[in-house]
Parts: C-alpha cells; structure tokens; sequence
C-alpha cells in the first residue's frame, strides 16, 4: 500500500516534464523580463554603459509628474471612450435592433464585413486612415458632400483633432468584434422574457433596459474588458499614424515608452512607465472581471 | 414575406448594412488609390475607369513582399506549432494530472494574461543582446512562444476542466501512462480546441508588429504588418504607390480571413469569452 502511494506520488512529480517546456520558455521570455523591467526602472541606464545608477523611485516620480509622460497616461485613459465606450454603445444598438434579423445570406456577408477590422494588423488600419484623414481623403470628401467643406483639413496633423481622429480608428477595430459579441449574445436570450416583458406594457426601451442589458452583462463584460485592455497599450495604430504627435497631442505610453528607449537611451525610465502601465491595466481591469462576473455563480 | 414584414424588416437590414460599409469604406477608399494611374492624385473614394493593376506589381517590389512573406512565413511556423505543443503539455499536465503546485503555475500565468507587451520589450532587447540573438530569427521566435504561453495554456486548460472525469479514470485502469493516456485519448478530442488555438495564434504572429521592430534592425525580417512602417515612410508622397503596397501588405490576412471567415469568427468569439 505504503510502495503504492508513493509511486502515485512520484506519478505526480512526473507530470511535470509535461508542464516543464512551457515553464522554460515562459519563465526565459516572459517572467525574466517582467522581473528585469522592474528592476531597470530603479537605476538610471542609458543601455550601453557597464554600470546603471541606483536613483530609488525618481523614474516613477518623473512617470507621474513629468508632462509628456503623465499627457501620455491620460490620452491611454481617454482611448477608453474611443476603442470602449463606443464600440460597446454600437455594438449595444446594432444587437438590440437586429435581435429579430434571421441569418441568411445577407446577414453572413454583412457579419464577415462587420468582423474584418478585427482581423486587421493596427498598422494596416494606420495606413488605411491616414488615407481617409489626408488632405484629398474621403472624410474631408463626405464633408464637402454634405456641404461642410470649411470644416475640411489635415486630422491628423492638427493639435485639436489629431487624438479624437487617432482615437477614432481604435473605435472602427473595435465595432465589429463588440458588434458580433453582442449580437451572438442576443440570440442566447429566451425569447419567453422579451414576451413576458410586452405583456407587462413595457416598451422598447424598457425591453432593452430590463431584458437586453441584463441578458448581456457577461458579453458586455468581454467587451469591455478587452477593448480596455487594447486602449491602454495601444502602439501599432499611434506609432504608424501620429508617432506620437503633432507635439505630444496623440502621445500614448506605449509610443512614449519605445521613444524613451529607443530615441532617447533613457531604460530607466522607459522602463518606469511600462510599469506604471502595466499597473494602470491591472487596477483598471481587476475591478471590471469583479464587477461583470459578480453574478456568475446563478448561472 | 409579405410587405408588411418586409417594410419592418427593411430598417434593421439597412442598419445593418450601413454598419458593413462603416467597416470596409477605409479598405475600399485604399484600393480606389491604389489603381489609379500614378500621375494623378488620388482622392478620397472615387474608383477610376482605367484601372493601372500594374501598380500593384510595381509596389511589390518596391515593398519586398516576397522576402517579407516569407519572413512572416517562417515567423509563424516558428512559433505556432512549438507554442500549441508546449502549452498542450502544460495544460494537461495541470488540469488532468493535476501536478503539485500546478494551481500556483496557473494562476501566475493567469497573473500575466492581461500584461501589455510594453513591460517585457525593452529587458527582451538586451536579453536577446546578451544570448546573442538580437536580429537573428530566434530572437524573435523564441520570446514569441514564451509570451503565448498565458492564453494559450489558459485555452487548453479550459478545454480539458471540462472534459468528463471518466476519461481520466478509463485509461489508467488500463494502465496505460500519463503520456499514452494524453496521446490516445486526450489528443483526438481536443481537436477542435488545438485549431482555435492555433488559429488566434495565427493572427496574432502574423499582426505582430512592436517585438520585430524592437528586436531586428533588418526591416525584411520584420512580418508583413511592421514593414508598412518602412514602406510609409519611404514612400509616402507617392500614395498610389503607398496604396498599392498597403492593399498588398494587408492581402494575404484578408484573404485566409475570407476562406476560413467562419472559423475565425468563432475562434475569435470563444477565445474573447474564455478571456
């Protein structure tokens, strides 16, 4: 009995050469370098010379002080209404009027053209806006159109409108996976609750108020968890747009963070701010799991 | 269909065609540019009689598309196999072995699984500097599989938690081993969740743009998506050109997305829900 269970032990230890490649390459190329990034954000390093010097927390004092690091935190936080608040808006409206629609033909060739931007590298989106936001592009096009030609210009090089136009691109990736999300979400709902919801006299308001958004919340929950989560650390649609500018105006940590590095030799702090970011998505994103999956356990 | 549902129905099919548009008018506006005679400067959706294909075999050239597919190539099929294999492993180990300390291995990963690649850019630099792999192929594979391994162990586990325990039990009656036990049984069923999984990862290799900007100074090592970077700043007065070669960088996406567009739609939802 006694030789049995401990074979059954040492079974389990066994196990462990399965789990051990994922461990190494993991532990090598991810923990490593998040443990190696924490420390480097102590010491000031201009990655070539053979000694770094220890300055304690001046890098995050500089993070959270210094005024292109701390604009480029807040246009992260700004992205949220951009790549979050209105694809899930969209998505939200799209799904709740099309809850009736069959999928035929039609609805599988719009669902497909829908997703496409999804399946998209950032930097393909990049490319193809700076199109539509140039000098000839279509959106000053549809502004002369519809008679609005004096509002036309550069977007993306101006100081006011370059963030929202930037913004505005995270929000044309993000509509379709919402949209598909929700719209899937929908047609999980029992149909029995939107009857018992007209029998009552309640409106289409209220249908959507007391049977859509409740049915939706874990969907919803989805939806904002990852496009939050692509807000705070884009890069690929800022670096091929703006880089960053004009000035600071479209800064964001990710681009701030490769220009610290990369352009200006300062790894301490680079290093500082993609902690602090890092952070910024944990404390951000913990209490939205909390929040959507707080009812989880009825299901 | 009577006239009175199709004049309800009317409205949503419109929505939901106006919504369609709002996602291809970008990608429809780029190629419009993209075949017009070069002399002319293009504007913003306005498709021209003449169309000039051989734009797109001028920009082909000029972007590198051969060298950069097979780069792009090479990238996936370096990371995609290895990373499902690896994290097959773990996962089974975990979930169906359920090794010691397992649980504390997962929820690390776990930990980790919504970390911005921005952390670990700048230490990968002067790793790879260090173990001599900056701007070798390797350098970029190797912390491209290490980096998947939250998502996709996350993937497998969740596929096998909700396998039925009776699987388990069946064959170690047999006495057959944890390995033959994971080969014959396990394998086979987990099919449909290794193709998902190999699926986003697909995606994710192919549109991987900061980690080969970061880690290779030769941009015809770059995957397809980073290169437009280069191709924009070099040939960005010219934006038919600009055009061509941005439609032919995005193409070869667009086109596996087409053929297998069912699959990736659902890949693309269970691996948003899982998350």
């Amino acid at each position: 009995m006694a030789g049995r269970s401990r074979r059954r032990r040492w079974h389990r230890y066994a196990g462990w050469l399965f789990a051990l490649p994922a461990l190494l390459f993991y532990g090598v190329f991810e923990l490593h370098p998040i443990i190696s990034a924490v420390n480097y954000s102590f010491y000031k390093w201009d990655g070539i010379a053979a000694t770094k010097k220890w300055v304690g927390f001046a890098n995050y004092v500089a993070a959270l002080t210094q005024p292109q690091q701390l604009s480029s935190l807040w246009h992260a936080i700004v992205f949220i209404f951009f790549f979050t608040v209105l694809p899930v808006s969209f998505g939200l409206v799209v799904a709740a009027s099309l809850r009736t629609v069959k999928a035929g033909a039609y609805g599988t060739v719009a669902r497909t053209l829908v997703f496409l931007p999804q399946i998209l590298p950032g930097a393909a989106a990049g490319v193809a806006w700076n199109w539509m936001y140039s000098k000839d592009g279509f959106v000053n096009t549809v502004l002369h159109w519809v008679g609005l030609g004096s509002l036309a210009r550069g977007w993306v090089g101006s100081f006011t409108f370059a963030l929202p136009a930037v913004g505005f691109v995270g929000t044309w990736l993000s509509t379709g996976l919402c949209s598909v999300l929700l719209m899937a979400g929908v047609g999980n709902i029992d149909p029995v609750l939107y009857e018992a919801a007209r029998v009552d006299g309640a409106g289409a308001w209220h249908q959507f108020r007391r049977v859509t958004l409740p049915g939706l919340r874990q969907q919803i929950g989805v939806c904002v968890t990852i496009t939050v989560i692509a807000a705070l650390s884009s890069f690929d649609v800022v670096f091929l747009m703006t880089q960053g500018g004009p000035g600071y105006s479209t800064m964001v940590p990710g681009v701030e963070v490769y220009n610290l590095a990369f352009n200006d030799y300062q790894i301490g702090s680079a290093c500082a701010l993609a902690v602090v970011l890092a952070l910024l998505v944990i404390a951000v994103v913990a209490p939205l799991q909390r929040f959507f999956r707080a009812d989880d356990s009825e299901h | 269909m009577n006239t009175r549902q199709a004049r309800q129905k009317a409205p949503r099919y419109a929505l939901l065609g106006a919504v369609a548009l709002y996602s291809v008018v970008p990608l429809l506006s780029m190629f419009s540019a993209a075949i017009m005679p070069q002399s002319v400067i293009p504007e913003g959706l306005n498709f021209t009689l003449h169309p000039q294909w051989h734009n797109f075999v001028a920009a082909w050239s000029l972007a590198n598309m051969t060298t950069l597919l097979k780069s792009s190539v090479l990238l996936v099929l370096g990371v995609v196999p290895v990373a499902v294999l690896i994290s097959t492993l773990a996962a089974y180990a975990i979930a169906v072995l359920e090794i010691p300390l397992g649980k504390l291995f997962y929820f690390v990963l776990l930990l980790t699984l919504a970390l911005p690649f921005e952390i670990v850019v700048i230490p990968l630099y002067f790793q790879d500097q260090s173990m001599g792999l900056l701007d070798s192929r390797w350098g970029l594979v190797l912390p491209l599989i290490g980096l998947n391994m939250p998502f996709a162990v996350f993937w497998m586990r969740s596929h096998f938690v909700n396998m039925p325990r009776e699987l388990f039990e069946a064959g170690s009656v047999d006495g057959a081993s944890s390995w033959q036990l994971f080969r014959r049984v396990h394998l086979p069923l987990a099919q449909p969740a290794l193709a998902s999984l190999g699926l986003l990862m697909f995606l994710s290799t192919w549109n991987q743009f900061l980690l080969p900007l970061v880690l290779m100074s030769n941009p015809n090592e770059w995957t397809l998506a980073g290169a437009l970077q280069t191709f924009q700043n070099k040939y960005g007065t010219n934006e038919v050109l600009l055009a061509a070669g941005a439609v032919e960088l995005m193409a070869p996406t667009i086109i596996v997305y087409l053929v297998l567009q069912r699959h990736f739609i659902k890949a693309l939802i269970q691996g948003a829900v899982k998350g």
